[in-house]
């Protein structure tokens, strides 16, 4: 996994903290779109979900995930000072249980921002998309810390 | 020789009659040079790209972007033979220009973000895995001439 190029300017965190307010109530809906298309234009990501009874999109094992992972981004969004500390568990469960391979934490990315892309044309401007392209990388990241 | 179903083909080339290349290209091509700002040491000669500003409204940008609309448009057109149709486009990229092939994807990825805002819900999961399917075959057959 390639890190963070740079770490999150104030200006970053300013731009992340405003797009996200306009996305609040939307959360399970945007994080189930994400999964669903994660999991249907990159099926290499079924892999991990081989206990789940329908892996379509907007089933309902893929909505109450959406779900659970826009919570945590959102959490990570009111953490952005200390996404390390903020990630802590949830790296521990992903380097020792889950052991997802890091470079799927940039295919899910993508998938939320081509989401966003979608239910925000006119606010998802390029200076927020890199912002939040950078914001998810410094949460991939700190998702990373734990591996090895 | 790649697959294509029904609905691939169908989705394909809805998307590409449905847009404007003008419009697409010029903000696809301009976010990824806002985005991945490392993509700018290929475009040395196209003026002010100094910031997200710059980079909007700079004319070579937004007449480059209709060029690669152009370009991706070959291989809608004929998709049963996309290796082919960029075997001179691949040298070009590779020998010429001496673009990091990996740069491709991340074009690739601004496209699907600014198409996925022009289809909004018609860019369903299936259409975007069909959409990423073809940015993957056009990748790759851009790739086939670096050595």
């Amino acid at each position: 996994l390639t890190g963070t190029m740079t770490s999150l300017s104030a200006k970053d965190k300013n731009t992340v903290k405003a797009f996200w307010a306009k996305v609040a109530g939307k959360e399970e809906q945007i994080g189930c779109d994400a999964v669903s298309r994660m999991l249907t234009v990159y099926p290499q990501t079924k892999t991990y979900f081989s206990h789940w009874k329908d892996l379509r999109p907007g089933s309902a094992p893929v909505k109450k995930h959406g779900a659970t992972v826009m919570a945590a981004v959102t959490d990570a969004v009111s953490k952005i000072d200390d996404l390390t500390g903020a990630l802590l568990s949830l790296s521990e469960l992903h380097a020792f249980t889950l052991r997802v391979d890091p470079a799927n934490f940039k295919v899910l990315s993508h998938n939320l921002l081509v989401v966003l892309s979608t239910m925000f044309p006119e606010d998802f401007t390029p200076e927020v998309h890199v912002a939040v392209d950078k914001f998810l990388a410094a949460v991939a990241l700190a998702l990373s810390e734990k591996y090895r | 020789m790649v697959v294509w179903t029904d609905f691939e083909r169908t989705a394909i080339q809805d998307i590409f009659s449905k847009i404007d290349y003008a419009v697409v290209g010029q903000a696809a091509f301009s976010r990824c040079l806002i985005v991945y700002p490392w993509t700018q040491r290929y475009f040395g000669g196209f003026g002010n790209l100094y910031n997200a500003a710059a980079i909007t409204s700079n004319p070579r940008v937004a007449s480059h972007g209709k060029v690669i609309m152009e370009a991706l448009e070959k291989a809608v057109k004929d998709m049963n033979n996309i290796k082919a149709t960029y075997a001179e486009l691949s040298a070009l990229h590779s020998e010429k220009l001496q673009v990091d092939p990996d740069n491709f994807m991340l074009l690739g990825h601004c496209l699907t973000i600014v198409v996925a805002s022009q289809l909004s819900k018609a860019f369903t999961p299936e259409v975007h895995a069909a959409f990423q399917k073809f940015l993957a075959v056009v990748v790759s057959s851009l790739r086939k001439q670096y050595y």
